[in-house]
């Protein structure tokens, strides 16, 4: 772990969560919800230096790979099927300001909407190319990238007949505990979106667009991939105006 | 009108759902070869200062049953009470201690198991000391918004008496779930997501 950025490290709590923008832990559309969601009120707390820190990760974890999904699984000299694409983007925080050093990790299935674990039963194929995970950290600018094949869609049991919509899973890590955060990527224009339960725990249309990538045609790489951009914003910091802070506001 | 304060909206989170070790812990999902080692898998090394202590537990749902695919990660300080982040401004960590640990939920008996040391007090923010404790964060399937919680020593009853958190919980019973039971240096912290003796989860 190394600290990533020249400038002075920020030290400040981080702005309160908007849990009515956030999807509700009880959310009977998505049935699994049920029984996994507290009833109680949660215990307010104003960031302690427990939750303003956080592990930070330095490049050196990274392997050449790590944020190639069509090569990183496949033997040698071949390649996953799919629609290959590249998705990138900017981590900012609610100031706007740049994430840098942030850690990003991804999940998804593959191109027929099958994904690589053992508890997973869907009739579609295993690609023997295609493992399903990457990672990468952001640069100085909070820029990552990262290149793979477009998901597929794929059925679950939820309802009688509902289905994900091509979606690309990301873990996100900022420089404090308590913005530690886990999201879903979807498509620009994928009609499964709106008939989703899990997207449907989210009650502000505002938030869901926010998750959809659009199509980034500058950024598409001719004869080679499309591109998709996606940018994530982790909670800001407060300014600790009156706290006996040395490096102010 | 009046100016627009000009913040964004923080990205909206979503279940990590039942295939997040595929993202997070590969090598014990299964995918080998992509990474060396699953991150988060090891805390401590030969040199970490500090009593080395296990913490063991269960994530459990409302009708009793313990999550088969949970994935848990702690933050914590080391001995002397500093963390191993950017942001710590007191001093330098152990640099031997990551302060950071990630484990998934057995598929078989639904246990998470960590090797760690026992970490040091933190003042809060009125200087007063904190009780030693670790950060605990929880996701899963069925968990639209990662769940935080705090884990406290059952051997420290004088500083878990006067932890601000800890006296922050209106009833007074409640505080016990974030006790965590066993003894030194073996301790087990169940997490109850919901009913009778749920967890105490913290807005931070």
């Amino acid at each position: 772990m190394s600290n990533t950025e020249n400038r002075r490290p920020e030290t400040g709590a981080f702005f309160q969560r908007d849990r009515d923008w956030h999807p509700p832990a009880f959310a009977p559309g998505y049935k699994t919800s049920v029984l996994r969601s507290p009833q109680k009120a949660l215990l307010s707390l104003d960031n302690t230096i427990s939750e303003i820190t956080g592990p930070v990760f330095g490049h050196s974890i990274l392997g050449e790979l790590d944020n190639d999904l069509i090569y990183n699984f496949a033997k040698a000299g071949e390649s996953a099927i799919g629609e290959r694409i590249i998705v990138h983007g900017r981590v900012l925080d609610e100031r706007g300001r740049a994430v840098p050093g942030a850690l990003l990790e991804f999940w998804q299935a593959n191109a027929g909407g099958r994904y690589r674990h053992k508890k997973e039963s869907y009739l579609a194929a295993l690609d023997p190319n295609f493992g399903g995970c990457g990672r990468t950290i952001t640069d100085e600018d909070g820029r990552y990238c990262f290149r793979t094949i477009r998901p597929g869609a794929y059925p679950w049991p939820n309802g009688v007949n509902d289905w994900r919509p091509a979606h690309i899973h990301f873990s996100i890590f900022g420089h404090g505990f308590a913005q530690r955060l886990i999201t879903q990527m979807y498509f620009e224009g994928d009609p499964m979106i709106w008939k989703c339960p899990i997207v449907g725990t989210i009650p502000d249309r505002r938030a869901i667009e926010q998750l959809i990538a659009p199509l980034d045609w500058a950024s598409t790489i001719p004869m080679d991939a499309r591109a998709y951009k996606f940018d994530i914003v982790l909670r800001g910091r407060r300014s600790t105006f009156f706290e006996n802070r040395p490096e102010g506001n | 009108m009046v100016q627009d304060l000009g913040y964004l909206k923080e990205t909206a989170s979503q279940t990590a759902g039942p295939y997040v070790h595929i993202g997070l812990t590969p090598n014990f999902g299964g995918i080998a070869g992509v990474y060396e080692r699953d991150l988060g898998s090891s805390m401590v090394n030969d040199e970490t200062l500090g009593e080395r202590i296990t913490v063991t537990g269960r994530v459990i749902d409302g009708a009793g049953a313990p999550l088969k695919d949970a994935v848990i990660e702690i933050w914590q300080a080391d001995a002397t009470g500093l963390y191993n982040s950017p942001s710590e401004m007191r001093g330098a960590a152990d640099p031997n201690f990551t302060g950071w640990g990630r484990c998934p939920t057995s598929a078989e008996d639904g246990t998470f198991a960590f090797e760690t040391i026992k970490p040091g007090r933190i003042p809060f923010k009125d200087g007063r000391l904190m009780a030693p404790h670790i950060s605990v964060w929880v996701v899963a399937r069925g968990i639209n918004i990662g769940l935080h919680t705090r884990l406290y020593f059952p051997d420290e009853g004088t500083a878990n008496a006067e932890d601000p958190l800890l006296q922050r919980i209106e009833h007074r019973h409640r505080a016990e779930t974030l006790v965590a039971g066993g003894q030194a240096p073996n301790y087990v912290f169940d997490i109850h997501l919901q009913g009778e003796k749920e967890t105490v989860f913290l807005d931070i």
